[in-house]
């Protein structure tokens, strides 16, 4: 029961992506080209890897805002460990950047357990440290293209089987994260908490340290997007990515995930991000007038929440479904 | 040892100085900045020094605060009026609060005028403007002209909707697009300033006119951002991007061939143009009055308008023959 709706969500959504694409088609033909599309799915990887992070933050009733801050400082971290190295193999610069985007997690993930301070907060609070370091360590300089090494900007762009790397990176986290949700106890126990925290106290999870464990992923899926966005665009500066935290917990939104926490899916998440990506790449081509452009991405969002608020909080996935009825 | 030195020639220096009667008419122009350490305004003290150079009897004072505040303007300014120097040329950290420091070296007899980031009328002399909306306007759409002998489209990617500056300078392009015959302005876009965002745009601009020969962007963001869409698409050389940037951040974009030239002003000739106004003011050469015109060597002449503010020239123009000269400048 529980399963059929959660399903005929995410058909929902497909279904509205598919007319969505349709409209664009009539406008503008040429759009929904498979090379194109391949491009679209391109730029819309690094939020599919925010949008999946986030997803797992707020399954656990948290939400992660410094996601872009922590791309960014990743980002210009990396970028100028290439300008001072630039023979630093991409292993290592993939390295450095997961583990410092899962530091910067870390942190906001010990506050929100240890000292219980509410998350939005939290995370409110280290965005703006994140972005002060940022001006802090590059002192307000960009770090431009022609001081990064070929090989740190090729990376992103190198095509396998007809994809670039970056797309890549989305689909192997799409699929660690449908192997994490569905197949591995840390996965079942992010629902627990978030559907039941209490209950899920007296099946012995640390609700705490699950929440820290969301955080920590969100934080390294942003540190390893912060190099491949910095390589991408070719440039690092103190602004990049502003604002996109938002448009992650929208993809979130739209994909059905569950602000106040206990339900989502991964491929919400994945067709929310999809969404997000394709309005964003559509509205160039099909000449809408820039403030409007504002106004039909947020209609969206809204469509989307007031589409939530209607299905009923026990339609979702509640796996402690016992101890819930024993309170 | 080595300050028994200094203090040596210190006292050598000063006493060449009594001794010749020649030099007690030397100008001194004190060239404030907003902070000293940036690449922009060595550049400009550099054009200062040129100045100095061909006029002879000048010398540069190059100073300026630490950081960027006006508190720390306003003491060097103190410090300089009780150095008596004959002019001050400031590039102003806030453009009121430097009004009072700068009105009582003006009743000391200092020559005072701003350049690059003004001071309000009433505390300097004369301010002088880099370029005018009008120059800037009309040299975006000659960079892309330039390239575009057979004419061809073109297409403007700026920042937000609401920029005040881009949507000036579009506007006064699109007043003087006439004298470019053959060049089709056939859309203007938004990047936000956001380099993503720029990115998609320029994208979708490459999609929706597959004839787009230029994309003008007159923002640093946007033209880095436009610049490197075209060279992922492999357009570098069919579409060339062009507009305002900073050499530093263009110098990759340029040696890819994504851009073939752009333009900015350039700190040197503006710190030599400062430096030749105050020399002028302060000899009694030249009275800054409204619809004056005060000279300013090889740059040309300086014409005030009703706020006695002018503008230097036309941005100055960045190409692969000077960009590795500029970009470790700024």
């Amino acid at each position: 029961m529980t399963k059929s709706l959660l399903k005929s969500r995410e058909i929902v959504l497909a279904a509205a992506i598919l007319v969505l694409l349709l409209a664009i088609a009539s406008r503008f033909p040429a759009f929904v080209a498979p090379s194109n599309l391949a491009n679209v799915f391109n730029d819309t990887a690094p939020l599919i890897m925010l949008a999946l992070g986030q997803m797992a933050v707020i399954v656990t009733r948290c939400i992660d805002l410094s996601v872009a801050a922590n791309l960014a400082l990743t980002g210009m971290v990396v970028a100028m460990l290439n300008t001072l190295f630039p023979g630093l193999p991409i292993p290592v610069i993939l390295f450095v950047a997961t583990s410092l985007g899962a530091l910067m997690g870390l942190a906001n993930g010990l506050l929100v357990w240890k000292l219980d301070i509410p998350p939005i907060v939290v995370t409110l609070g280290t965005m703006t440290v994140y972005r002060g370091i940022i001006f802090l360590i590059s002192d307000g300089a960009w770090i431009n293209a022609h001081e990064m090494s070929d090989t740190f900007k090729a990376f992103p762009r190198e095509t396998i089987l007809g994809l670039p790397v970056l797309s890549w990176f989305a689909i192997l986290t799409v699929l660690g994260f449908v192997l994490l949700i569905g197949r591995t106890s840390l996965g079942r126990a992010f629902f627990a908490v978030g559907g039941n925290p209490h209950a899920a106290v007296y099946t012995g999870i640390n609700v705490g340290r699950t929440q820290c464990a969301a955080f920590v992923l969100s934080g390294a899926l942003a540190g390893l997007t912060g190099y491949l966005w910095v390589a991408r665009y070719a440039v690092a500066y103190v602004d990049i990515a502003g604002g996109f935290e938002l448009e992650v917990v929208a993809a979130c939104v739209i994909g059905g995930i569950s602000i106040a926490g206990g339900i989502g899916s991964v491929g919400g998440a994945l067709l929310g991000a999809l969404f997000l990506g394709i309005v964003k790449n559509a509205l160039p081509v099909v000449n809408i007038s820039p403030f409007w452009q504002l106004a039909i991405s947020g209609s969206a969002i809204i469509i989307a929440v007031a589409f939530n608020a209607t299905s009923n909080r026990s339609k979702g996935r509640v796996i402690l479904k016992k101890a819930e009825h024993a309170q | 040892m080595k300050l028994f030195k200094s203090l040596l020639a210190a006292t050598a220096v000063a006493a060449v100085c009594i001794a010749g009667p020649a030099q007690a008419e030397t100008k001194r122009i004190a060239l404030v900045v907003k902070a000293l350490g940036i690449g922009f305004f060595e550049a400009a003290a550099k054009g200062a020094e040129e100045a100095a150079k061909e006029l002879g009897d000048v010398e540069i004072i190059y100073t300026g605060p630490t950081d960027t505040t006006a508190e720390g303007q306003i003491e060097v300014i103190n410090a300089l009026i009780a150095q008596k120097v004959d002019a001050i040329a400031v590039s102003a950290n806030d453009q009121d609060a430097l009004v009072p420091a700068l009105k009582k070296a003006m009743q000391r007899g200092i020559t005072v005028v701003s350049w690059d980031s003004g001071v309000a009328p009433e505390g300097r002399q004369l301010h002088l403007n880099p370029s005018s909306n009008a120059l800037i306007g009309n040299m975006i759409i000659k960079l892309a002209a330039d390239h575009l002998p057979d004419g061809g489209d073109v297409a403007v990617l700026s920042a937000s909707a609401t920029a005040t500056n881009q949507n000036t300078w579009i506007e006064e392009m699109n007043k003087v697009k006439g004298n470019y015959p053959g060049i089709n302005v056939v859309a203007t876009v938004y990047g936000d300033d956001l380099a993503d965002k720029s990115y998609r745009e320029a994208q979708g601009l490459m999609q929706s006119y597959p004839d787009l020969k230029a994309i003008i962007a007159p923002t640093s963001v946007g033209i880095v951002a436009a610049a490197q869409a075209v060279s992922d698409a492999e357009k570098a050389g069919q579409v060339n991007v062009t507009g305002l940037g900073l050499p530093s951040e263009m110098a990759g974009h340029i040696e890819s061939g994504a851009s073939k030239s752009f333009a900015i002003w350039n700190p040197i000739d503006l710190g030599y143009s400062a430096t030749m106004l105050a020399y002028s003011l302060a000899a009694g050469n030249a009275e800054a009055k409204p619809g004056a015109e005060i000279p300013m060597g090889r740059m040309g002449a300086l014409t005030l308008n009703e706020n006695n503010e002018g503008a230097m020239a036309d941005p100055f123009v960045y190409d692969s023959s000077n960009i590795d000269d500029f970009k470790d400048i700024f």
